[in-house]
């Protein structure tokens, strides 16, 4: 599972592959795209993937409630609870708090994510989601799908498809976490 | 930050960190214990053991539904049921659990040190469920998490625990981890149940208890052990109810949002007054939901592989 709140210091070889106007423009496609297979935002919630997840599901809420007027209901969700690896760490990774405030019966509830990579963060999430009540239809929005799925797990919505070797490391960087919005890859 | 611990048996070698890691991870679990499905996927395929060797209710069936939650496997052992009663050891008990693959050991001891003793001889993990007169840390956990849920910040708090400080393993706990956190600390009671030398924790000794609730934002009573009565600690219970009973009264003496805890069960009527339990004050009864949560918390950090 990635951790991409969990940074090294940058180095001299990051590559940069999106900057901030590549990001605001992605967000801004997927949200049009959220809308129209959607027909619209009846019945639509989204649910934020800590930690970078949570921010730019927060970003879609915006962007979405600037082309429609309306805000749609949204929530946050730590899978740590459900990872499959708990088992083998030697220490628990931290917990945080899940908050999906709203009754998901009958929703679209569009999962967001900052990086796509073997799959098993969605898996978790989404038994993550099914314990908190039944959705009517999850669908996943990522902005970044690196490959590699180790899971038959496949988003309906991307900002980017970043074709990278298992070696390497794609960070997304947000302002919500202090840091300029890009999306940097290192060889780790 | 992770609690890079194998057991848990005293709160004394505690740093403010770890402690403030399992408060914060109880608060995630409080969440979950708040679900229409209150289970989580996250302890699945270990084992708990609840080893009690005194009798208990309430700590028992909160680690139970705790380690339940988490999805563990779950077994309880009590002595009288056991081999116990033959004459084996501590430590062979244990073993003979470990030998099944026990993942967490809690145990329950009437002995000082049992659980200390316990962990030097089994790989399992152990949490101290109570040992002797020496510490409950789950329980002073539980009140910490109970003080904080009220939004008291604990640098600067006024405590006052009231009762039989020295048979009490809650007042020893919570006295290592208050003091730790900046609060002060106050123990209220008889010459005769003031163990000697508590001063040196860090802690103020009060033998009257109208001059040691003055002010306080916390009231911590303990439960009165009824069946000490007759080993010369008190003349009568009435007498004790009159000097450290707690009344609405004395509760009117501590600070005016002070809140009222008690580890339970309690003794109505001897060390608490019945209105002053059922009060608004009282927090009691979110102590005992509390503990699941902080239970959860702390079998989740301990759960880390060997």
């Amino acid at each position: 599972m990635t951790t991409p709140t969990n940074r090294p210091t940058e180095r001299k070889d990051d590559k940069l592959v999106m900057d901030a106007g590549d990001i605001a423009r992605a967000l801004t496609r997927i949200a049009h795209e959220i809308l129209e297979r959607n027909k619209g935002v009846r019945n639509l919630a989204l649910v934020g993937i800590r930690t970078g997840g949570v921010y730019l599901a927060h970003r879609l809420v915006k962007r979405i409630q600037g082309i429609e007027g309306v805000q749609v209901p949204s929530g946050e969700l730590d899978i740590t609870l459900y990872r499959d690896d708990l088992a083998l760490r030697k220490n628990q990774p931290v917990l945080r708090k899940t908050s999906v405030p709203f009754d998901m019966a009958e929703k679209v509830v569009v999962l967001v994510d900052d990086v796509l990579f073997t799959g098993r963060t969605i898996r978790a999430a989404m038994d993550g989601l099914m314990d908190l009540g039944r959705p009517g239809e999850i669908q996943l929005a990522v902005l970044v799908d690196r490959g590699h799925r180790q899971l038959p797990i496949k988003a309906n919505y991307i900002g980017k498809n970043l074709p990278t070797s298992r070696e390497e490391k794609v960070q997304v960087l947000l302002e919500e976490n202090g840091e300029e919005d890009r999306v940097v890859i290192s060889k780790s | 930050m992770s609690l890079k611990r194998k057991d848990l048996l005293s709160l004394a070698p505690l740093s403010v960190d770890e402690i403030t890691l399992i408060l914060e991870t109880a608060d995630s679990f409080k969440e979950v214990t708040g679900r229409d499905i209150k289970k989580v996927p996250a302890l699945r395929g270990r084992t708990v053991v609840n080893l009690f060797f005194e009798p208990s209710t309430r700590t028992r069936t909160s680690f139970e539904l705790a380690a339940k939650r988490l999805s563990a496997d779950v077994i309880n052992f009590s002595p009288s049921a056991s081999s116990v009663v033959k004459g084996e050891t501590l430590l062979d008990t244990a073993r003979n659990i470990e030998a099944m693959q026990a993942d967490i050991i809690v145990l329950r001891h009437s002995s000082a040190g049992a659980a200390e003793t316990l962990a030097q001889g089994v790989k399992s993990s152990v949490i101290n469920a109570g040992d002797g007169w020496h510490e409950h840390p789950t329980q002073a956990l539980l009140d910490l998490y109970t003080i904080r849920q009220r939004g008291m910040d604990f640098k600067g708090l006024r405590v006052a625990i009231v009762g039989d400080v020295s048979h009490s393993r809650v007042a020893r706990s919570n006295i290592y981890a208050l003091t730790k956190l900046g609060a002060e600390v106050r123990v209220v009671g008889p010459s005769t149940m003031m163990p000697w030398g508590i001063e040196k924790l860090g802690a103020k000794v009060y033998y009257d208890m109208d001059e040691g609730l003055r002010g306080v934002n916390v009231i911590m009573m303990l439960r009165l052990q009824l069946e000490r009565q007759g080993r010369a600690l008190f003349p009568t219970i009435r007498e004790y109810t009159r000097l450290y009973g707690l009344t609405a009264e004395r509760v009117r003496l501590a600070d005016p949002g002070a809140i009222v805890m008690h580890p339970g069960p309690i003794n109505r009527g001897v060390e608490i007054a019945p209105d002053v339990a059922d009060s608004l004050s009282s927090v009691i009864l979110d102590q005992v939901a509390n503990g699941v949560a902080v239970r959860m918390g702390i079998l989740y950090l301990m759960s880390g592989a060997n």
